[in-house]
């Protein structure tokens, strides 16, 4: 029996690159934290797009324009609606996460920030909620300092309430699930902290969408950065939540086509949000596959995806915290589906390396956290991270192929 | 390609105690090799001497692959003209990334598994960078 009250054989099914074989074994996919497959759903209705409608947006009067800027826009309103936005136009359709994060820390953090002002980023921060700030700092004169962490890997509140009193902070930077220890944090309660000194909160939510239901007005959030490819949707396609009175007074962060209202050589008016933020030609098929996939998070069910991907990860833990020399980083108590561990016989590559040769799929390495790394004193991990269609039989493929780097390294 | 291939006795006697591994005082040339995908970093030190490399030492974190080639790496070139050295490190770059026959590579010959998985390439010839750089510029350099 699997655990959780997922139907996992029939939802593994959906997912045709779960069915084949590498090094001669069947595939254990255990990296859903850097990407997760695509169910057939997401993949066909990219396929549909290109084959049916594809046109350009927002500019055609003919049909298959007017079909393909249709499905651009009920697409973020399916996200819209799917986060908790009160308004579409909270919705800015980006290329990931990392393109999400850079344009609040340059479009707002560039306008808003000064010599006094400092932001607050959490020592857990992927690169991609650190390196944006580092730039804007640098031209605004802002000051970027980091929030401690324990050594369960969760953030110090104390710590946070006590440095907002303080003052002069103006935002607040964290993720709302740990791609490296699988940390929940407690974005509800940052955010409350964070208002009540007049900072705002920037979450990055691209681990959260796949194991959380986000709720955005739940958090109280001012803007989440979302990717689609890490919650069974396309590459290259993602969505930047803005409250609507902070993105109405933001400055364009890319300029071109499609995000003014009129141009001449003496001035050019910009359009509203979110069209002001979506210069050029966007990923319209991208986004119809985003749609797709939170049609998938609804119908399977994300809470249920979470239970059953806690237990494997609780089962994962177990197995191999039976394995002596084995650590596993992170312990927080609020955890989703990802474990990270490192071996005393073995380098994360290695272990990387021997796993792949059983056809156990994982990440190894910084994950783009060094900040991290560096506080758990290690120079990097071996991770595996766990999506809606994995079982039991992954979890004991992951413990034997560790088995067998023990033998070897051991 | 098997592990047995790839992770021969050899290399993990090597990864597990690498020869000359530590601090050297005093050094003449230093340089620092980083691996910015991974973090693998190493840090290597080499006293030169009329042309000729006196004594080697490296110190860092790595992996096997990566400790392993290093450590094999300042064995071989001690006592060798700094000349030498450098035709050895191009004839070991080309023979982890090149294919072809590259002759009798002696010990090194172990870690010919390696060029079978192309993500580990850069682990091997890391420590190699580093020397090249190191003797080359004369300096305190990063090669990535």
């Amino acid at each position: 029996m699997e655990p959780g009250t997922l139907d996992v054989s029939s939802t593994r099914a959906e997912f045709p690159a779960l069915h084949q074989s590498v090094s001669g074994v069947p595939l254990t996919y255990l990296d859903n934290a850097a990407t997760t497959q695509k169910p057939q759903s997401v993949i066909d209705s990219v396929d549909e797009f290109y084959e049916q409608d594809n046109a350009n947006v927002h500019r055609g009067v003919h049909q298959l324009s007017q079909r393909a800027t249709k499905a651009y826009e009920d697409a973020r309103a399916a996200l819209a609606n799917w986060i908790g936005a009160a308004s579409d136009a909270e919705v800015v359709f980006t290329k990931g996460c990392t393109e999400g994060l850079n344009l609040v820390a340059a479009s707002w953090g560039g306008s808003n920030l000064q010599g006094n002002d400092t932001v607050l980023v959490s020592t857990m921060e992927h690169h991609s909620n650190i390196v944006p700030w580092q730039m804007t700092a640098e031209r605004t004169g802002a000051k970027v300092e980091p929030i401690p962490i324990t050594d369960a890997v969760e953030l110090d509140l104390e710590w946070l309430a006590a440095r907002l009193a303080k003052g002069g902070v103006k935002a607040v930077a964290v993720k709302s699930v740990c791609n490296v220890s699988g940390t929940v944090n407690p974005i509800k309660e940052v955010a409350r902290l964070a208002h009540e000194h007049g900072a705002l909160i920037v979450v990055d939510a691209a681990q959260g969408l796949a194991h959380q239901k986000v709720s955005v007005q739940d958090w109280d959030a001012d803007f989440v950065a979302f990717t689609a490819h890490k919650a069974y949707g396309p590459m290259g396609i993602g969505a930047l939540y803005g409250r609507k009175a902070l993105l109405e007074n933001m400055p364009p962060y890319q300029t071109g086509g499609g995000m003014v209202r009129g141009v001449t050589f003496e001035k050019t008016n910009f359009a509203e949000p979110p069209e002001r933020f979506e210069a050029g030609t966007p990923n319209v098929a991208g986004a119809i596959g985003f749609a797709t996939a939170i049609d998938f998070l609804e119908r399977v069910g994300v809470e249920a995806m979470a239970r059953h991907e806690n237990c494997l990860a609780k089962l994962a833990e177990e197995r191999l915290s039976e394995i002596p020399g084995l650590k596993i980083h992170g312990k927080a108590k609020h955890k989703a589906g990802i474990v990270s561990f490192t071996m005393t016989e073995a380098h994360p590559h290695d272990v990387g390396t021997v796993l792949d040769q059983y056809g156990v799929a994982v990440r190894t390495g910084h994950h783009c956290c060094m900040p991290l790394m560096a506080r758990l004193g290690v120079p990097a991990t071996t991770r595996a991270s766990f999506a809606c269609y994995n079982n039991t039989t992954d979890v004991e493929n992951l413990f034997n192929a560790v088995i067998k780097v023990k033998e070897l390294f051991g | 390609m098997s592990l047995q291939d790839l992770y021969q006795e050899i290399i993990l006697d090597h990864g597990k105690s690498p020869r000359n591994f530590g601090e050297l005082d005093p050094y003449t040339h230093e340089a620092e090799g980083f691996n910015p995908l991974c973090g693998d970093q190493v840090r290597l030190m080499v006293r030169i001497a009329d042309g000729k490399i006196e004594d080697l030492k490296f110190s860092g974190h790595g992996c096997a692959i990566s400790t392993a080639s290093a450590s094999m790496m300042t064995q071989l070139l001690k006592g060798k003209s700094v000349e030498d050295a450098l035709k050895l490190v191009d004839k070991f770059r080309k023979a982890m990334t090149e294919d072809g026959d590259h002759g009798d590579m002696g010990e090194l010959g172990c870690l010919s598994g390696v060029r079978e998985f192309p993500n580990r390439v850069k682990c091997a010839t890391l420590a190699w960078h580093a020397l090249k750089s190191a003797v080359t510029t004369g300096g305190k350099v990063t090669t990535e």
